[in-house]
């Protein structure tokens, strides 16, 4: 696969579908282009963050540690990003990627990511946005499982 | 040691020799004598006719009779009666003979000297540095390594130079002076009169002249001295310099010293050229005396010619001799001054008994009475800031203890006093009842064994340096007899005899096998490896192993083995489903992860004319390119990469980081190209410089990692084929420059790892190198080569001071330095600071247990890093400013006491 068509993988994914071309041509031809073979882990649970990694191809779970052994918490496939809140607050990875089948994926290095934004006002917003709808979207969760729990405490 | 005066200093250690060469001295007198008289028996004698009053007349030559109280008259030698003509050639042939005579023993002479004077200059060169090993360990803060290495290297050489001339020139010298005058006045009174006094002038005045030389000579000695010493400062700290823009102000101190002692030295030339005129013209004055005066008493008749004749031959002798007396004088009085410098620069308190570092072989540990402890020990430095408080501490055997402090707590300063780094102001470490500084260093030294942050390795190889701590004493049994040395060997220990020096041979095996529990050599390897990978080193060693490149022939069966390794290794990655990790090179095929430039050449270019950057200048090269037609295909390719990093990067500013990841141009040459392809763009024809730039550019082009899109498959198949046309036709100058990747061939110019994997690893496999590195690692053991890499590693070059190894690196070959070693006490002063948290707990607890294996019980003091790793030891040892706070097991003071839970809780 080629720089152009990456680009266009990329203008897929919701973070940078507001960012120019030319731009997220640059973002491909600095990320390494990598390989996950199923089974390989993409992030461990607790190491530090230094990349962010962009699923072109492939699906992947994600998987948290519990009191129980690892609880599987979301699936990821294409045109997803991962492992950017590590990067963005400098907090330890939250939670374990592991390949589900293989995946190919951009690697965005940390120093990297953080310079686009800056570079990059646009980007940023975009970042907030998703990041916002997140949480909104967290806080629904979050609100039905109260609900939930305080009906089965009742 | 050395003595006050320099001339004692030399007739105490060169006595005999001095007087044998006197005596061969004044032998050799005894031919020049006879040297000066020939002239004039030739003159008198054939050429002017004396005695030969007519044609026919004969002489007897060369009779030697004795005329003997007792015995009478006795001839030895009748003679030979000779005519004018034969008596000329006979009287000049004795002369040629006494010229070879007088060479001969000139010849012996100045041998001798220069033997005796080199073997002296060995002997003071060894007292220094013996002088050096023997200086306390506090008078290091204030020496210059630069300036003492600069005075054991160059200041005493004069020394060696004036040694063979201490005696012997003035004897020499003042005979042949002496001699000369005797022979002008034993012809002449009023000329030796005259030569006698303008003597007398030289030899006072110009000595006297002289001695303001001396003084300037002193001082550029010093002024030098202190610009070694400023230089190497500068190389040392030139981080500082750099970091606070310093660079200026050194230029300027250098300058100022550069001055200075360009005064000192234009001083000095101007003086010794006044001298030198002043000499000259008074050695001038003389013949004009001999001549006028002479003259006038030859024809007054009160001289004959042949007398004058012979006085102004031994004349030119007499100003020789005399004026090389006067340089002898100097330089007796600059070498005298030059060794008071240096004596005084050597002679510091407080020298440790030669006795304490005496050579002992036998087995040291267990020598020493238990416990190990410090009594009523303090500490204080030249500022006398106090380090350590009356601290008393002890450990015994088999006991392990956590000293905690914080940086300036005294914590260190207890761990250097129990090594005996730091000596006691009062108070005393001691063994037992005995005083650890009364110990000789061969108990000491091997009996504790101590290791800090601060490493320090010698310029050598890793395993040099891992097995440094084991070199006390040369084998106690020489393995060879006297005779069974090789001529080399015996020749080097009767000289170093002869120079005072010991006549150990660094050479020979120096490890002391018994201390770290094995026979000899066979056994060193795996006890080496275990020490390894108890520092959990083994990776790092491998590493450097395999990077480094070995030469086939020294390595035959490696070589090949490591060559068969390329298809299992491909095996064991398959087998791992690694397949597609490795990108192998084939000489048929196009490698996608090697560059286009590897591709092309396929082998590794050692001819700089063959490398990327030259090759396009090359006109084979160019010819061999062209008539494939793949020159312009090449164009495309560059001109393509240089269009899309124009795209990408002519937005960002020259400084940004995206550039690193730009690897075939700069910031600085996006515009030169984005002005060239704007040209191009517009039809202009390129020109020759702008061709080979662009197919240049093409070079470094490796599609997965740059992903332009530019390779195709007729592309990939004409640089193949190119290949073989190129290595084909290859001139006998270029064939040797370049050497062929050959799937069955060991390449000499790659690294071991290039061997190995004969590909490259593929970039899109995110730990690719971790996983080839564990294949490797896994399949060395099966091949029967595991040990022979390691060893290898082991030869790595650690470059001045280890500079080439990681901090962390040489924090672990410290300690494994330290851990190799068997004794009884082991102080380790925070040996691992430069290791992270996890890693030190764990190699600490590493350590720990390596070294109570096989049933050793060692004390074992260690200064920790962060107070949570003394949970690990029977005792712990609080040190809040310079005092011993508090002592006990771990559990007790975390609860107990105040100090050690604020250092936890800090």
């Amino acid at each position: 696969m080629l720089l152009n068509d990456e680009v266009k993988m990329l203008q897929q994914v919701p973070l940078f579908a507001g960012v120019s071309p030319a731009k997220l041509k640059l973002l491909a031809f600095t990320s390494e282009r990598v390989i996950y073979r199923a089974g390989d882990v993409l992030f461990q649970q607790g190491d530090i963050g230094d990349s962010a990694v962009v699923i072109l191809s492939g699906e992947a779970d994600v998987v948290v540690d519990g009191a129980n052994g690892p609880i599987k918490v979301a699936e990821m496939g294409a045109n997803a990003i991962v492992g950017e809140i590590a990067i963005l607050c400098d907090i330890a990875r939250t939670a374990t990627v592991i390949a589900r089948t293989e995946i190919e994926a951009l690697r965005i290095s940390k120093e990297n990511f953080l310079k686009l934004l800056s570079d990059f006002p646009e980007m940023t917003i975009e970042v907030m946005r998703v990041l916002a709808q997140r949480l909104s979207h967290t806080t629904i969760e979050l609100t039905e499982a109260r609900s939930l729990a305080a009906q089965g405490g009742r | 040691m050395l003595d006050r005066s320099l001339s004692r200093y030399i007739w105490t250690h060169t006595k005999p020799q001095q007087l044998w060469i006197l005596w061969i001295v004044a032998l050799s007198m005894i031919p020049y004598f006879m040297s000066f008289n020939l002239p004039k028996m030739i003159v008198n004698g054939p050429i002017q006719g004396e005695g030969f009053a007519d044609p026919d007349s004969t002489q007897i030559f060369g009779r030697v009779a004795f005329e003997l109280p007792v015995l009478g008259n006795i001839v030895l030698y009748d003679g030979a009666e000779l005519t004018r003509l034969g008596m000329l050639m006979a009287l000049s042939a004795v002369f040629l003979g006494l010229v070879i005579v007088n060479g001969l023993f000139k010849f012996y002479i100045n041998i001798y000297k220069g033997k005796l004077g080199e073997r002296l200059l060995r002997r003071i060169r060894f007292t220094l540095v013996d002088q050096i090993l023997r200086f306390p360990p506090s008078s290091f803060k204030r020496l210059k390594g630069a300036e003492v290495s600069s005075m054991v290297k160059d200041e005493v050489e004069p020394l060696g130079g004036f040694t063979g001339d201490a005696f012997v020139a003035p004897a020499l010298l003042g005979g042949q002076a002496l001699t000369a005058l005797a022979f002008i006045f034993v012809q002449s009174v009023p000329l030796g009169l005259i030569t006698a006094v303008l003597v007398m002038v030289q030899a006072l005045i110009i000595p006297r002249m002289r001695r303001r030389l001396l003084i300037l000579g002193r001082e550029r000695q010093l002024t030098a001295r202190e610009l070694a010493g400023r230089v190497s400062e500068i190389v040392e700290g030139v981080n500082t310099i750099h970091a606070y823009d310093t660079s200026n102000y050194e230029r300027a101190d250098i300058s100022a010293r550069l001055g200075r002692i360009f005064k000192i030295r234009f001083d000095i030339y101007r003086w010794k050229f006044l001298v030198k005129f002043i000499n000259n013209f008074l050695s001038s004055v003389t013949p004009f005396l001999f001549y006028s005066v002479g003259g006038y008493l030859a024809l007054q008749g009160k001289l004959d010619v042949g007398q004058l004749v012979a006085v102004i031959a031994a004349y030119k002798d007499l100003p020789g001799p005399l004026k090389e007396l006067i340089d002898w004088d100097q330089t007796r009085q600059d070498v005298q001054v030059k060794y008071q410098q240096v004596i005084n620069q050597f002679a510091i308190d407080g020298m440790i008994d030669p006795a304490i570092q005496a050579l002992s072989s036998d087995a040291a540990t267990g020598k020493i009475a238990p416990p190990l402890a410090a009594v009523n020990l303090s500490v204080t430095d030249e500022s006398s800031t106090v380090g350590l408080q009356r601290v008393n501490f002890s450990l015994h055997p088999g006991e392990t203890v956590a000293i905690v402090g914080t940086g300036g707590s005294g914590s260190e300063i207890l761990a250097e006093a129990l090594a005996r780094v730091v000596w006691p102001t009062s108070g005393k470490v001691v063994a037992g009842d005995v005083d650890l500084h009364a110990l000789p260093e061969a108990i000491t030294g091997r009996t504790i064994t101590y290791a800090e942050s601060d490493t320090f390795f010698f310029f050598g190889t890793l395993g040099d340096n891992l097995l440094y701590g084991l070199k006390h004493a040369p084998p106690a049994k020489p393995t060879q007899r006297q005779e069974d040395m090789s001529p080399l060997r015996q020749w080097a220990r009767k000289e170093a005899l002869l120079a005072g020096n010991p006549d150990f041979d660094p050479d020979t095996d120096w490890i002391d096998y018994p201390s770290i529990g094995v026979d000899g050599s066979e056994g060193l390897l795996p006890a080496v490896f275990a020490v390894l990978e108890t520092v959990l080193m083994t990776k790092d060693v491998l590493d450097l192993a395999l990077r480094s490149t070995v030469d086939p022939k020294d390595h035959v069966d490696l070589a090949e083995k490591v060559v068969r390794m390329r298809q299992t290794l491909h095996a064991a990655l398959i087998a791992e489903n690694l397949d597609g990790v490795i990108v192998p090179f084939k000489p048929g095929a196009y490698n996608s992860e090697a560059t286009l430039f590897e591709n092309l050449l396929f082998g590794n270019a050692s001819l700089p004319e063959l490398r990327a950057d030259l090759i396009t200048a090359n006109a084979y090269f160019r010819k061999v390119l062209d008539a494939q037609g793949l020159g312009d295909h090449l164009f495309k390719t560059g001109l393509e990469v240089a269009r899309n990093a124009v795209e990408l990067f002519s937005d960002l500013p020259p400084d940004h980081p995206f550039f690193q990841q730009l690897s075939f141009m700069t910031a600085d040459d996006i515009p030169a190209y984005r002005i060239l392809l704007q040209k191009l763009d517009n039809g202009a024809a390129p020109s020759e410089a702008d061709r080979a730039a662009l197919i240049r550019l093409s070079f470094d082009y490796i599609e997965p990692r740059h992903r332009f899109g530019l390779l195709t498959a007729d592309l990939m198949a004409e640089i193949v084929a190119f290949r073989s046309v190129f290595m084909a036709g290859l001139p006998d100058n270029l064939r040797l420059g370049i050497e062929p990747f050959d799937p069955d061939r060991y390449i000499v110019s790659g690294t071991l790892l290039d061997n190995m994997l004969f590909g490259r690893i593929s970039q899109k496999y995110r730990d690719g190198a971790d996983r080839i590195y564990a294949a490797v690692a896994a399949l060395l053991p099966k091949l029967g080569i595991y040990d022979v890499v390691l060893g290898l590693g082991l030869n790595f070059h650690v470059g001045a001071g280890g500079k080439r190894l990681t901090s962390a690196q040489r924090q672990k070959l410290n300690l494994a330095r330290a851990l190799i070693r068997r004794s009884d006490y082991y102080i380790f002063n925070r040996p691992l600071s430069a290791l992270d948290a996890r890693l030190q707990t764990q190699l600490m607890d590493n350590a720990l247990r390596w070294l109570r294996a096989d049933g050793r019980d060692p004390g074992i003091a260690w200064v920790v890093s962060s107070p949570g790793m003394a949970k690990s030891f029977d005792r712990v040892a609080v040190f809040d400013r310079g005092a011993l706070v508090a002592e006990g097991p771990y559990d007790d003071l975390a609860q107990k006491n105040a100090v050690f839970k604020d250092l936890i809780s800090a």
